[in-house]
């Protein structure tokens, strides 16, 4: 029987999900369990990796059986996961030797402060400011309080990977032979990696004092792994991507130029920057955006934005002045504009352009004037102004202007916020007909690798346009409110005056 | 102006005395607080139960506020919060039938167009978010007719004619809406563009009650058969997702 399907693996912050695809990129079975966040302390974000590694085993059954089909249908797996989040494992027993630190955790601010004088040197080689949001810092956290592991990390017995990693080591075996490497995107934001030569980099190993015997293999986003045993006997596993690099190879963003942005709790928009680093000077992160088995690395620049959906959710449970979150469309446009009122929502700090975490939110131009109206949408203008300020920043930094921005994610199903977007980047906002880009990044990765698909331009043929949202607002007024959102961020700086404690 | 109803006045404070009262009551104790003869009070009480808006203990024969007023304030759906339900069965639905999907609701009271997925042909053409559907002349229209809200399946007044084969009379209207009704969706053959056809079903919310339609649009011959009629695996792939967005709204709001 010939392979149908391919598997994609989506392991996000806050679940797991197993997902089937046809030839035609359709989404044919799809299966999800959430895993529960543990939260320490203030600050602090974990989560248990076996049970997401117990999660997978579940569902991968459960989506095959959903489609009735079995193993030898499936041509090969692709896996997309949060990135940055660190698991520390015991390669014999194949246990967790603590419980895995996710991208969001702080706990590492004032250690990093305390390397401030290293940031250039840290920027140049792996493209990150230096912010708790890369692995690194916390992968020394785990080294310094687990007792005897960086005893253990030396002589090779404990293991370091992101989601993936953790992910691939357990599907091709884990304690009988697992494979232990990690792609190349991945490695990109862990700050440990070189950005220019794909190679773990001995000036970061030492700043940060990680044990080279602990990291995995960096290998291609598209390549031969291993063959899965256990839930997946027999499958080649053959492909993984951070998910939002995932989520631009889902889009086909193939060429220099082309960009995406993902609308969830968080936004995040990448540029494809072709075979070369572009070194930001506007607070952008250059990263590994794919490599092909045997082919050089495409690179890409991301804007990160920290608080997007999220301030949505903050509407609705820390104000409660809606039920639902669709339902901000409906206030906001009880309304023809903001009323002068700006969100900025720097809840924990802001990311691109500005990393500065000592910022906290503001809402600005209070005025009696000021409903609930004008309020909710301030909160969507946000994610608007926020996506504006990072793509000014892109357009900076590549020479480039970006004439078509393609979108994904939960937010795109709010038109009131779609039309803003295309009215103030005075471009034109795309979404594609399968908003599952991330997993669909994943497949299309593991896809080409088994031949499923034979190259980029049949990926290309399978992206239809499902809407388009072209500017229409007065240029005078864009830049005027535009100003004004600026003035509002720059409130927000400085208000963490000292500290936070450990 | 016709005045008050009594029954309907009686039962309102029924309704009334019931949720305001901190355990649920008798026959007696309601005949007694509003004054009302028992007989009057007892059927007012089991309409009032049989409809859901109230609710008979079985063991003390005691009545409270049912399950069905509960639902009765959240009947309304928020159009943005169809369109975020939806949008993922709509690009499927797009996906498949090879078609433009539209998905309609009621507007402060206007029926109007609140999600559009594009032909996945990749040609120009512009979302018609916020646009008003004209209820004679196209299926999303008539299923939001048949069942939804306003004069509910009886249209009255002047409607437009828009081609040739609009149907602009009242009566013949009326027939329509009750095929549409018992065979579950609707469809328009060229009444509101020449050469385009559309099918559409309806989407339920909490108790069942219709909340939007959903619909594909398409150029005639590729939409309905040679004997003019919508092609079957279309018009269950339309049926298939009315019913998956209707299950989706449903248990999102449980």
């Amino acid at each position: 029987m010939t392979a149908r399907y391919i598997l994609a693996v989506d392991q996000g912050t806050t679940s797991t999900r197993s997902i089937l695809f046809d030839q035609s990129a359709r989404l044919v079975a799809v299966r999800q369990l959430e895993h529960h966040q543990h939260f320490p302390r203030p600050g602090w974000v974990e989560h248990d990796a076996s049970e997401i590694w117990r999660n997978l085993c579940r569902l991968i059954p459960e989506t095959l059986h959903d489609a009735g089909i079995g193993l030898d249908s499936l041509a090969g797996v692709g896996i997309a996961n949060q990135r940055e989040t660190t698991v520390v494992w015991d390669r014999r027993t194949g246990k967790p030797v603590h419980q895995a630190i996710v991208w969001q955790d702080t706990r590492t601010s004032a250690f990093l402060e305390s390397l401030a004088d290293k940031a250039q040197s840290v920027r140049d080689i792996a493209g990150l400011p230096l912010a708790p949001y890369f692995s690194a810092s916390r992968l020394r956290w785990t080294l310094d309080h687990v007792p005897l592991a960086r005893e253990h990390a030396e002589n090779g017995q404990l293991l370091f990977g992101t989601m993936e990693t953790w992910l691939i080591w357990n599907l091709t075996g884990g304690t009988k032979g697992g494979v232990h490497v990690t792609d190349v995107t991945n490695a990109s934001r862990t700050m440990l990696m070189n950005l220019r030569t794909l190679e773990w980099d001995p000036y970061l190993l030492e700043l940060f004092n990680i044990p080279k015997a602990m990291l995995p293999e960096i290998r291609p986003s598209m390549d031969r792994y291993g063959t899965c045993t256990g839930v997946l006997e027999g499958v080649p596993l053959v492909g993984a991507l951070g998910d939002q690099q995932a989520a631009l190879f889902g889009q086909t963003c193939f060429d220099a130029g082309d960009a995406k942005c993902t609308y969830g709790t968080g936004s995040f928009v990448l540029l494809n920057t072709g075979p070369e680093v572009i070194t930001s000077s506007h607070g952008l992160i250059p990263t590994v955006a794919y490599q092909i088995s045997g082919q050089e690395p495409v690179y890409a620049l991301e804007g990160s934005i920290a608080v997007t959906g999220s301030l949505v959710q903050w509407l609705r449970d820390g104000l409660g002045l809606i039920t639902t979150a669709p339902e901000i469309e409906t206030l906001a446009s009880s309304v023809a504009d903001n009323g002068g009122c700006y969100v900025v929502p720097a809840f924990a700090g802001l990311f691109a352009p500005y990393w500065r975490s000592e910022a906290r939110g503001v809402i600005a131009g209070l005025t009696s004037y000021v409903n609930k109206g004008h309020l909710a949408r301030a909160v969507l203008e946000a994610t608007g102004w926020q996506t504006r300020e990072v793509i000014d920043a892109m357009n900076a930094d590549s020479g480039l202007t970006l004439r078509t921005l393609r979108v994904d994610g939960g937010m795109t199903a709010n038109n009131l916020l779609m039309q803003f977007i295309a009215d103030i980047l005075d471009a034109t906002v795309v979404r594609p007909m399968m908003s599952e880009t991330v997993s669909l990044g994943a497949a299309y990765a593991a896809g080409l690798v088994t031949g499923f698909w034979p190259d980029l331009a049949s990926l290309r043929r399978n992206w239809h346009r499902a809407a388009q949202w072209t500017p229409d607002m007065d240029p005078v007024r864009r830049e005027r409110e535009y100003a004004d959102w600026k003035y509002a961020v720059t409130r927000t700086f400085g208000w963490i005056r000292e500290p936070e404690p450990d | 102006m016709p005045g008050a109803i009594q029954s309907v006045e009686r039962a309102a404070a029924i309704l009334q005395l019931v949720a305001e009262s901190s355990a649920p009551l008798g026959l007696t104790d309601v005949a007694e607080s509003l004054d009302l003869a028992k007989g009057t009070t007892h059927g007012l009480l089991r309409t009032l139960a049989d409809v859901g808006f109230l609710e008979q203990d079985a063991a003390t024969g005691k009545y409270a506020i049912g399950p069905g007023l509960i639902d009765l304030s959240h009947a309304r759906v928020d159009p943005h919060d169809l369109r975020s339900h939806a949008m993922n069965w709509a690009d499927s639905l797009a996906s498949r039938s090879g078609e433009a999907v539209r998905i309609a609701t009621f507007v402060s009271g206007v029926p109007t167009i609140v999600h559009h997925v594009f032909r996945p042909d990749d040609t120009l053409q512009r979302l018609e978010i916020g646009l008003r559907v004209p209820v004679h002349a196209t299926a999303l229209g008539k299923a939001l007719l048949a069942w939804g809200g306003f004069p509910r399946g009886r249209p009255d007044g002047e409607f437009d004619r828009f081609t040739q084969h609009t149907v602009i009379n009242p009566r013949e209207l009326t027939r329509t809406l009750v095929d549409v009704r018992r065979q579950g969706w609707s469809c328009d053959v060229e009444e509101h563009h020449p050469g385009e056809a559309s099918v559409a079903a309806p989407v339920r919310g909490a108790v069942g009650r219709v909340v939007g339609a959903i619909g594909i649009t398409g150029p005639v011959d590729r939409v309905c058969d040679a004997g003019g009629r919508p092609r079957a695996h279309l018009v269950s792939q339309v049926t298939d997702t009315a019913r998956s967005v209707s299950r989706d709204l449903v248990t999102s709001r449980r």
